[in-house]
């Protein structure tokens, strides 16, 4: 049995380089940014996946190109079984929509709601009639709101309009690109309940990209964890939090902010993520990990299962031992 | 004998006439910071938040003003002074920390320049002394090689170490108050961890008040000493982080808290609180939170609720708070 959605060895890079005139005038070489580089993983259907990863981790390059919104630089991604940038068809078969984090920004100001959420039904020639009326109530918001334009709603209640528009198209697959992180932790709950009773009414697969791993936590099946375009650790929630096997994901946990209201002495994280153009060579947390022998200087560790979980670690069954001493 | 406060605001109103009517996005709030204690103050979007941190320091853009209401710093009146020495106040005895480090640092000036030129205007110091005092705030918030990154632009500098560098020059002159505004929110986990101690640690070496603003619950839960929770320009509830967090009086707190993910661990549902939060020019009648309410009764929609010293606990805003069994 394959899964609904099956990553493979996919990456993608960006030519960053200066303009060709400045390249020669200044003597710049070329410069290539990796954006994400050998990840796979799959999802199955009717399941959440998360990813989390902090800023420039790679996790909206990855779920645009899961969306067939960008053509990877390596791999491929196949949704239901298809190849979904060999095949043109592909991508409107598998049912594909996407949420964005600014509601603002993906609604356009001059339409009245029913057009924004008829709009990709429209394009496809497909039947309008009362469909706006039913999404909207679907969401929680009300059949006369049809008429009205963005600006006279609130953030959450944007949310929920992009969301009606994305379930317009009636897809299997949604891919949710931080869509509560401009939202107020009240408002977060409305929504992320929405997409909860969603999937369970309507059987949807999502992959959900987020910074929050509270949010993670509560929303995954599986949970992957990015670093530097990487994946560092694969688990289920419930693994992830107990027993977090990749020394990043170790210090990701250690860092976040526990809500009971004790101020822990805590190893504080070293440092910053790495400018991605050059990252370090072999593992790329090498230079902020407690636990880096030459190894990890030298050769990057392949993701391989562990205890339950992927990871990426060429020591993870040491560091294992040492936490369980 | 408790210590006098650093700060100590009294029943604060912000007004912004318009042609459409006044409307007051802080309407009344009162709170003290004693020395090294820290202040968490929270709410959503639009509650106030940055708008009570600006009206005391004195700046807020017109037609903003502050209508009524009282700032005491050290002893000392400050809402009413006029602008110049306002100004002087706030550099010397004020230290602010934004959420985008570049509007606190001139893009075009070396940081060392910043630094001893923020020094030298408060402190009497010689240029070397200055310098040396520079390098000495760099290193104290935790910049590799402090010396020799004197003469470096700020966009030289990684997120993190640029929100070093404004948290140095907010702290320089040695001021017995820190506005924080979002000083994190711009930041990765990893790197928020360590401004927050870094805060944290200062606070404590110095007795340095800060008051930190944020709409980030878990930011609040490591850094302060005691929180208030700002809804629609009011204080819904002030008391200490851990008894806010865990046992809240306050209804909208209490939903708050059941809105947090983390605080629902194991749940298939987070409680939500229906509504949003009004606008200041749309604020109902009565206790403003009660459309959103569970608890709100008829007195709820007719009278304002009661001051937090009103409270038998001194820290809910509300004519039915909650109790929770000891
Ligand atoms: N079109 C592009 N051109 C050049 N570089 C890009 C482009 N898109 C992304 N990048 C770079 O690729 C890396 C990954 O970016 P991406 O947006 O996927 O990160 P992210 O994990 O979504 O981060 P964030 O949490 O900030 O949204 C970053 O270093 C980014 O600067
Ligand atoms: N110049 C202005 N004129 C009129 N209203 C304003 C002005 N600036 C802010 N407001 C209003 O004042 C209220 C309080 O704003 P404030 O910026 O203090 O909120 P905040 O709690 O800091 O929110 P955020 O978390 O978004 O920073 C908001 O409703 C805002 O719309
Ligand atoms: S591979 Fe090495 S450097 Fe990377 S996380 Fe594991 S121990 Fe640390
Ligand atoms: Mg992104
Ligand atoms: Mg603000």
């Amino acid at each position: 049995m394959t899964a609904f959605v099956e990553v493979s060895h996919l990456g993608r890079s960006f030519d960053v380089s200066k303009p060709w005139l400045n390249r020669v005038i200044e003597r710049l070489p070329r410069r290539n940014l990796v954006a994400v580089s050998d990840v796979s993983f799959q999802i199955e259907e009717g399941a959440v996946y998360a990813l989390v990863g902090e800023s420039g981790s790679g996790k909206s390059t990855i779920g645009r190109m899961l969306a067939g919104l960008m053509t990877p630089s390596e791999g491929q991604v196949r949704v239901a079984g298809a190849d979904l940038h060999a095949d043109p068809s592909a991508r409107k078969a598998a049912g594909i929509q996407m949420i964005f984090q600014d509601p603002y920004a993906s609604l356009n100001p001059r339409w009245r709601v029913r057009r924004i959420i008829c709009e990709p039904v429209v394009v496809a020639g497909g039947e309008t009639a009362g469909l706006a009326e039913r999404l909207l109530e679907q969401v929680g918001l009300s059949a006369e709101d049809a008429e009205k334009f963005p600006h006279e709603f609130s953030g959450g209640q944007r949310q929920r309009i992009c969301i009606a528009r994305a379930l317009a198209a009636n897809p299997r697959l949604i891919i949710c690109d931080e869509p509560t992180s401009a939202l107020d932790v009240s408002v977060q709950a409305q929504v992320l309940n929405l997409m909860s009773d969603l999937r369970d009414e309507l059987g949807l697969t999502y992959m959900f990209i987020s910074h929050d791993l509270t949010v993670v936590r509560h929303m995954a099946d599986r949970i992957g964890v990015l670093y530097l375009g990487r994946l560092m650790e694969e688990a289920t929630p419930a693994q992830l939090f107990a027993r977090p096997r990749h020394p990043y994901t170790q210090m990701l946990l250690a860092a976040a902010p526990l809500m009971d209201g004790r101020t822990r002495e805590i190893d504080l994280p070293k440092g910053e993520v790495p400018d991605p153009i050059s990252p370090p060579p072999g593992c790329a947390f090498n230079p902020r990990c407690p636990f880096a022998v030459d190894l990890c200087r030298k050769e990057r560790p392949e993701l391989r299962e562990f205890g339950g979980s992927r990871v990426a670690c060429h020591r993870a069954e040491e560091i294992a031992a040492q936490s369980a001493a | 004998m408790t210590p006098p406060p650093v700060l100590s605001v009294r029943n604060l109103v912000v007004a912004i006439p318009s042609r459409a009517g006044i409307s007051r996005p802080v309407n009344g709030i009162s709170y003290d910071i004693a020395p090294g204690e820290i202040l968490g103050v929270v709410g959503e979007s639009g509650a106030g938040k940055s708008m009570a941190g600006n009206a005391i320091i004195g700046l807020l853009d017109r037609p903003a003003h502050i209508a009524s209401g009282e700032v005491w710093l050290n002893g000392n009146r400050i809402d009413n002074l006029p602008p110049d020495d306002l100004r002087r106040i706030r550099g010397r005895q004020i230290g602010m920390v934004f959420q985008d480090p570049l509007t606190s640092l001139n893009p075009l000036l070396q940081i060392g320049d910043q630094l001893t030129e923020t020094i030298r205007e408060h402190l009497p110091m010689s240029a070397a002394q200055a310098r040396d005092r520079a390098v000495a705030a760099l290193e104290e918030v935790g910049i590799p090689a402090a010396a020799e990154r004197l003469n470096s632009y700020p966009h030289e500098f990684s997120g993190g170490m640029r929100q070093r560098v404004v948290i140095a020059l907010a702290l320089c002159a040695e001021p017995s108050l820190v506005i924080a505004d979002e000083p994190t929110t711009a930041l990765d986990v990893s790197v928020q961890a360590q401004i927050i101690a870094l805060l944290r640690r200062l606070c404590r070496d110095r007795g340095t008040a800060v008051m930190l603003v944020t709409h980030d619950m878990g930011v609040i839960a490591e850094a302060a000493d005691r929180v208030a929770v700002m809804y629609a320009g009011r204080l819904a509830e002030l008391g200490p982080v851990r008894s806010v967090i865990h046992a809240p009086r306050h209804p909208y707190a209490d939903g708050l808290m059941g809105a947090m993910p983390s605080l629902s661990i194991g749940q298939r549902r987070l409680r939500q609180i229906p509504g949003a939060m009004p606008r200041p020019s749309r604020i109902p009648p009565g206790c403003a939170f009660n459309p959103r309410c569970p608890r709100a009764a008829d007195k709820c929609r007719v009278d304002p609720p009661p001051t937090l010293a009103d409270d038998p606990q001194g820290r809910a805003a509300c004519w039915f708070p909650m109790e929770h069994p000891a």
